[in-house]
Order: structure tokens, then sequence, then C-alpha cells
């Protein structure tokens, strides 16, 4: 067996990066993510690495944006309101088509919120959050296992497709421990040609930049990034499914709601109600073909989740709204309990 | 198992110190001993002592918390009353100190006074399944750092030798090893070794002094994590 180790849910992230290649990490502390920067402060200067606490996020994810130019594999990572700051950069960054890794362990908003976990970045990780026309992959670790290995995950498809990879968690998986091991994971290379490593004088300079002269030009570099995001709508979306071969209700939650669900979908079998659980791990792209599928045999939807319904717009557009979807969700950095999810089932299972 | 009047429990991050003081706390009480447990860690923002309010209540243990624990201010300041523990001389005092060095830079401004009064037992507790103090030399680096930050040396180690949900008895007994190289090193006893109730009961004839802990069942276990759903020798 592989060893284990008992770990946090940040703490994986760092370690997982560290064996990802990633050398470089430039951050700047927020709670309920400060150990990632702590693990990368006391690991990085003995692998020869850099570990950089900047004076901003600003400064950091412009960091980020220099050294991932180079073709490195690079990082920053922050909780809520600190990737609000960093909005600009991830939006130069995918004009740029450079990979990068950006970890949001999110807490409480709007505003400065609070340091309790939620999942109420979803609208700013899926659609956006900088300006611009463009995507992130998004991946949402629902264990600390998955912590690791979707941060693994992250670095592989951010240097395949030449992006933002964002790890979206919350303040619970970061802050949990739970045994993990990292022997599995698989880390994939890329040619990068494109990179700023220095011509040496033997070919042509390259150049990394997101301002284009021409509003032509501009279109046509936005309608390739488009044709590499449908590949990746087709190629990368990624979820589980739980209990729902016979199911007739089904719950849709990820991350920390996920694993709340699941032990309202064992209590509702308990009590002889047919539900099953999806949970998106790829949040972008969407698993929009599996929630398809299950709008075909349940007959209604429950999005869990920690915000004020955020997801559920996707599982409406993904199931083109065939089926009725409901919302049990608690905010704020509450966590919906298992008995709420449950009364959630049961209210649903009277619709069916 | 011989107590002091003052308990500390320091480590590395993430090391168990909170479970076990806790436990360790609700054992004075179970004894018949006045005791008061103050949480004087500055570092976590989640799972800390004051999760446990309701349990210490009912078993007579008096809890001092920062006043911001659990709420949305992230504010690392200590109570006042948390010096009730080293003045008032007839209570038991089991202290819940930060991780490394960092969390211990808290715990200096009470050393004189515990030092002055002469009855604690410091303990380093140490995990040897946590990734930053894989070998015993690494534990000492951290204990050497914490002693530096707070100025009160340590006078005994807890093996706390665990993996979560997946602990079995042999991840408690292979630590013995572990344990002696430290125990070594740094010239203190084995105080005790902790491991939830059930391993603790597989060991208890193997190893001693046991202290079982008993640990709260969080909303985000799953149902293959209760220890009922697992195989008890790995």
């Amino acid at each position: 067996m592989a060893e284990r180790v008992l770990m946090k849910g940040n703490e994986a992230i760092a370690e997982a990066a560290i064996r990802a290649g990633c050398r470089h990490y430039f951050g700047y502390p927020i709670t309920p993510q400060t150990e990632i920067a702590a693990y990368m402060a006391k690991k990085m200067p003995k692998i020869g690495g850099v570990f950089l606490q900047a004076e901003s996020e600003i400064a950091s994810i412009n960091m980020v944006y220099g050294a991932a130019a180079t073709g490195c594999r690079v990082m920053t990572s922050s909780s809520s309101p600190g990737i609000s700051l960093k909005a600009e950069g991830l939006s130069y960054i995918a004009g740029s088509d450079v990979p990068a890794l950006v970890v949001n362990v999110q807490r409480g908003g709007p505003g400065l919120g609070g340091i309790q976990p939620s999942q109420s970045d979803y609208f700013q990780a899926t659609k956006g959050g900088g300006h611009g026309d463009y995507r992130m992959i998004v991946l949402a670790p629902a264990s600390v296992q998955e912590m690791a290995s979707l941060t693994i995950k992250g670095f592989n498809l951010a240097d395949k497709y030449r992006m933002t990879s964002m790890i979206l968690a919350d303040g619970t998986i970061g802050q949990m421990m739970e045994p993990i091991s990292f022997e599995d994971a698989e880390i994939e290379t890329y040619e990068k040609p494109w990179a700023l490593t220095g011509t040496e004088g033997k070919r042509a300079h390259n150049i990394v930049n997101s301002l284009y002269l021409q509003p032509d030009a501009l279109e046509k570099t936005n309608f390739e990034r488009y044709e590499r995001y449908k590949l990746i709508e087709e190629n990368e979306p990624m979820w589980e499914e739980y209990m729902m071969d016979d199911a007739e209700v089904c719950v849709v939650a990820f991350g920390i709601a996920s694993r709340v669900a699941k032990n309202a979908v064992v209590a509702a079998r308990a009590e002889g109600i047919k539900v099953g659980l999806i949970r998106p791990i790829t949040l972008w792209p969407f698993p929009t073909k599996a929630l398809r599928a299950a709008a075909d045999k349940v007959k209604q939807f429950i999005s869990v989740e920690l915000n004020m319904g955020q997801m559920i717009e996707d599982v409406r557009l993904a199931t083109e709204c065939k089926r009725p979807v409901s919302l049990c969700n608690r905010t704020g950095g509450m966590i919906p309990s298992p008995e709420q999810v449950l009364e959630s089932i049961r209210q649903a299972q009277k619709g069916v | 198992m011989e107590h002091k009047r003052l308990t500390l429990f320091a480590g590395h991050y993430g090391s168990g110190k909170t479970n076990i003081a806790v436990n360790y706390a609700l054992r004075l009480a179970a004894e018949g001993k006045p005791v008061c447990i103050a949480d004087l860690d500055i570092v976590n923002p989640y799972f800390r002592t004051k999760d446990s309010a309701k349990v210490l209540e009912q078993n007579g243990v008096t809890l001092i918390s920062p006043q911001f624990a659990n709420t949305n201010v992230d504010l690392p300041a200590l109570p006042a009353e948390a010096y009730r523990l080293v003045t008032d001389r007839k209570v038991y005092g089991v202290m819940d100190i930060g991780g490394d060095d960092r969390g211990a830079y808290a715990l200096g401004r009470y050393v004189p006074a515990i030092v002055e009064e002469g009855n604690y037992r410091m303990v380093f507790v140490a995990n040897c399944c946590r990734p930053l103090t894989r070998t015993p030399e690494e534990a000492l680096e951290v204990m050497q750092e914490i002693e530096a930050a707070c100025g009160l040396r340590f006078t005994d180690l807890i093996n706390n030798a665990n993996l979560g949900s997946e602990t079995t008895p042999e991840t408690v007994l292979n630590a013995r090893d572990y344990m002696e190289k430290l125990s070594a090193l740094s010239g203190l006893p084995v105080f005790a070794t902790t491991a939830m109730t059930h391993v603790a009961e597989a060991i208890k004839d193997r190893v001693e002094p046991v202290l079982p802990l008993q640990l709260q069942e969080k909303y985000f276990d799953l149902p293959s994590q209760k220890p009922e759903n697992r195989p008890l020798w790995g």
C-alpha cells in the first residue's frame, strides 16, 4: 500500500504542487488558506524553489503572470476577497494564454465577509471574475486526497491548454485533516515552444502579451481560444455519481456540500427514498452530459450549496429545465446539516 | 497516571493537541478534580477547544476560550481570565497551545508564573504520520523552535501517532521506535500513548499508559470513515 500521511487540506495542495514540479509560489496571507503559504515557506528554500510573500495580492498574481510566461510551473493561493484582488491578473493571464494554478479556499462574503467556509465564489470562478471573454478550468475537491490529486491534475490541464486552472475549495476542506497518499499521481509534461526562455540568438523571440492593436486580430485570437475551450468542454468534465442507478430524486452538490449530501442520501435511502447524488468535480467544464442524462431518468433535482444559489443556474441550463430544481442552502459561513438536506430530499420526493 | 497541577500541550500544528487537551481535562474531571481548560491557540481558525464546550460543561470542566473563537473575527487575542489558570492553584489546569513556534509565542507571558510555581508538565504531542515531522530529528527541531518561542522547556512526550479514521493498532505500535529515538534525542520520557477509544482498547496490554481519545463526530465524516464501518486491524 502507498505510504499514508495525515494532512490538512491546505498542506496537501502545497505538497502536491511541489510534487507536480512547482518551484515558484507567490502569495499573500489570508485565512483560511494561510497553511499553503506557510508550508511553501518552510519547504521551498530546502528544494531550491522560490517562496515569496508579495506586498499584495495584486503583486502576487502579476508575479505569477511573469513566471508563467517563462513556462515554469507557478501558483498562487488566496481566499475570496484576495481572489477579487487578483481578478485583473487572471484576465491578463487568460489573454496571454499562459498556464498557472490559482487556489481559492473560499470564505463567507460578499465584502470582507468572514473566515468561515463558503462556496459563494462559484459565479466568480466559473463565469469570469476578471474582464473579457475567458474561462478558467475550475476543479472542486471534496476531500483532502482530492486537494492533492486535483492540484496535480490542475497543473497538467493548465499546461495542456495554456490557461489557468483554479482549485475552488472551501475553508473546511482547507482546514480538515485526512490520511492521504501521493504515489498514484501522474505528472504530465508538455513542450512549451512559446515560453520566454531566452533566444540565445538561435530563434525568433517569443512575445507574451494581452494587448492587440487591431480589433480583428483580437477577435481572431478570441475565436481560436474558444475553439480550445470547446475541446475542454468535450474532453475534460469530471463528476462522481452515487446511488444514481434507480434514483428518482437527484441531489447535485460539490465540495464540502457533497459530503453532507452523501450522508443525507444514505439516511434517505434508509427511509426508502430513491435518491442519488451527482457531484461535479470540474465546475467548468460543467458535467452537462451527466446532468442531461439524469434529467431523462429522475423527477426532480436539488442543488445543495453554501451560497444563495449559484450552481443551480448551471443545473437548470444543463437539464434544459426539463425537471424542477430546488435549492437547499446555507450561506455566510454556515453549512447545511445532513438533516436539512434530508428534509429537502423528503420534500422533493413528495413532489415526485 | 500521576497528574501535575498544570498540564500544557504543545507541538506541531495538526499533531492533535486540542483533542488530547480536551480528553485529558475530561479524565481529570472523571477522577473528581476541579478542572479548568484554556484555549491559548492564536493560530487555528477552525476546529477548536470551543467545539467541545458542551461535553466539557456537562462534565463540570470550566472552559476559557478567546472571545472571538469560532466567529468571523480573525483576531489572535487571549482572554484576561486565562491568567486564572496560573494564579488559582486550587484547580487543575490544562492548556491547549497553538501549533508550532508561532502558536507557542502566546504561552510566553504565562511562563514566569508557571516556572515559579513549578508544578507543571509541558508535553510535546508527536504524530509521526504528519509530513513535516516524519522523522524524530524533524520533531526535535519543532520542539526546539517551540521552546525558543515560549521560553519553557518540554518535560514529557506523548505518542499521538494516528492517521485519522484510518488509524489501526499497528499505526500506534509502529510508532514506538520513533518515540524511543525522540526520547533519546530529547532526553524526555514518553508520558503516555493516545489512541481513539476502540484502538486504545486493542493495544492496552501492549503499551502503557494509554489515554483513550473520544473524538467528536463531524458533519462531514463520510459513512466509510466512521469507526463502526472500518476494520480494526488494517
